[in-house]
């Protein structure tokens, strides 16, 4: 316990499937090389979406058959699922945990792995057979897909985890959500390990709604790789994106009494809402309430705003780019050469909604982890309203070095809600 | 339809729902699905729904109840098809 009166809790295993690579350190070359995962979608054309891009992960035949039986394949139509074991299991292997006995499960590791929804396709299914008065032909797996625990609760099944075993939704937010959920609960002596993180779906179904707000870019459908376009001048909308990220977190006690790899130590976060008052509506953020949240994660972490060397911010590439860079400077009170470097990976992943948050957090823990700052893409020119808050030698087009010791890393979400994380560097 | 065909297309169905620590070759004829080939109960449902494509036919309420061992299954077919 430190002067906090909180147990130190540390980042041992990471797993990713995102629309640029799957697994970590394909991932890892994904973001050096700003590799792009956003490719024209046939069926959104099909379905006369005005968006006809997506970041939608490329899962191989080999990888399913690495992680489900045929029996689970059977009928396997829920993508988040699908994404979300693929990852829970990879950073479980990561961490170098054992799977439980076929008879106790680990009572002190639990799960927090959250979603927006489950399993559009296979509850449309669902739909159509009902309607046809079929009921009686769902099958087992239905309620499986589509309840939004079905993810912790098939990864506790595979693991055998005997803690708090749930799936939080909070929009945007959600993967950072579940990742400061686990922190806390670690914090606070009533977990040894939690695998955290967070999975959305593919499609039509999910992605639908967003497009009907007018909220996607429409013009880039022959040049997919264009499309998302944060922080910049031209900024045309978010791409829809999907996959997962997930972690292991464990107590420092822990991992050191098993020489576990560390790759961050997590020093606090918070997580708010602005309840939407003043600017902040269902999906308009209230600028206090942002810098609210930022200004508490420093104070959770015992940390001076100067500190923060590096930013991954949720930066979507909307209007509302401007408007998130102006709040973390008033919040920092940091501004122009003095800013962080700050940068998003939404330019080559999209926006992954609810795993947002874990996906572009596994990247910020690579870039602790290699004392590097990855570039963002597609800028044409900085919006001017950012450089007039920012210096431009603070938002990297290409990787940059940097000797990183404190990164933050935030997701303001649909709702009004927001998230922000503090991680340090772990030195032995 | 033979009751050697109706067989082997039962064996078919049902091991694809055996635990992985169970081999195809344990299942025989007086197996009882639950108890003897360890399948979880809830994918009885499935293997119902799989027994109606094969055969053409429609399990009610009656037919599932009764579905215990591969042998019931061959019996309930058996008459549905004739």
């Amino acid at each position: 316990m430190n002067a906090h009166n909180k147990n130190r809790v540390v980042i041992t295993g990471m797993g990713i499937v995102a629309p640029n690579a799957v697994g970590v350190p394909a991932f890892e070359k994904a973001l050096q090389e700003q590799t792009s995962g956003i490719r024209f979608d046939p069926q959104l054309a099909d379905l006369n979406f005005g968006c006809q891009v997506s970041g939608t992960p490329q899962i191989t035949e080999e990888l399913l058959a690495e992680n489900f039986t045929n029996l689970q394949l059977r009928g396997l139509k829920a993508t988040g699922l699908v994404y979300g074991v693929i990852a829970g299991k990879e950073a479980f292997k990561d961490a170098g945990l054992e799977i439980a006995g076929l008879d106790v499960a680990m009572k002190d590791m639990g799960i927090i792995f959250g979603t927006g929804q489950s399993g559009g396709e296979k509850f449309r299914e669902a739909i159509l057979l009902i309607d046809q008065k079929k009921v009686r032909r769902l099958g087992s797996t239905s309620v499986i897909q589509t309840m939004t625990s079905g993810i912790s609760a098939w990864l506790a099944g595979e693991l055998g985890c005997g803690n708090l075993v749930t799936s939080n939704s909070s929009a945007c937010c959600t993967g950072t959500e579940a990742f400061l959920m686990g922190y806390e609960r670690i914090a606070a002596g009533k977990a040894t390990q939690m695998l955290v993180g967070s999975t959305s779906d593919s499609g039509p179904y999910i992605w639908g709604g967003f497009d009907a707000m007018r909220i996607l870019p429409t013009k880039y459908n022959e040049t997919p790789e264009k499309a998302s376009r944060p922080i910049s001048c031209d900024a045309a909308g978010f791409v829809p994106g999907s996959g997962a990220g997930a972690f292991i977190l464990e107590s420092l006690e822990s991992a050191l009494k098993r020489g576990a790899k560390i790759y961050g130590e997590v020093l606090g976060g918070a997580l708010n809402s602005g309840g939407h008052r003043g600017d902040g509506s269902m999906t308009a953020p209230n600028g206090q309430a942002v810098q609210d949240c930022i200004k508490l994660a420093l104070k959770d972490a015992q940390i001076k705003p100067q500190e923060i060397d590096a930013i991954n911010g949720h930066l979507t590439a909307t209007s509302k780019d401007a408007f998130e860079v102006k709040n973390w400077s008033v919040a920092l009170n940091r501004k122009g050469e003095n800013f962080p470097l700050i940068n998003t990976f939404k330019s080559y992943v999209g926006h992954c909604l609810a795993a947002a948050g874990s996906i572009e957090l596994v990247g910020t823990v690579l870039q602790l982890k290699n004392n590097v700052v990855y570039g963002n893409s597609n800028i044409t020119s900085l919006h001017p309203d950012i450089t007039d808050v920012v210096d431009s030698n603070c938002i990297p087009n290409q990787m940059v070095n940097r000797d990183l010791k404190i990164v933050a890393k935030a997701s303001f979400g649909f709702g009004d809600v927001n998230a922000c994380v503090i991680l340090k560097e772990y030195r032995d | 339809m033979q009751e050697k065909e109706i067989e082997q297309q039962l064996f078919k169905i049902v091991k694809v729902y055996l635990p992985q620590d169970v081999e195809s070759t344990a299942i025989e004829l007086d197996s009882h699905l639950m108890q003897d080939l360890g399948i979880n109960s809830a994918h009885l449902v499935d293997i119902a729904l799989d027994v109606e494509d094969a055969f053409d036919i429609m399990l009610d309420e009656k037919d599932m109840e009764e579905m215990q061992t591969v042998k019931d299954a061959i019996q309930i077919v058996k008459a549905k098809t004739a």
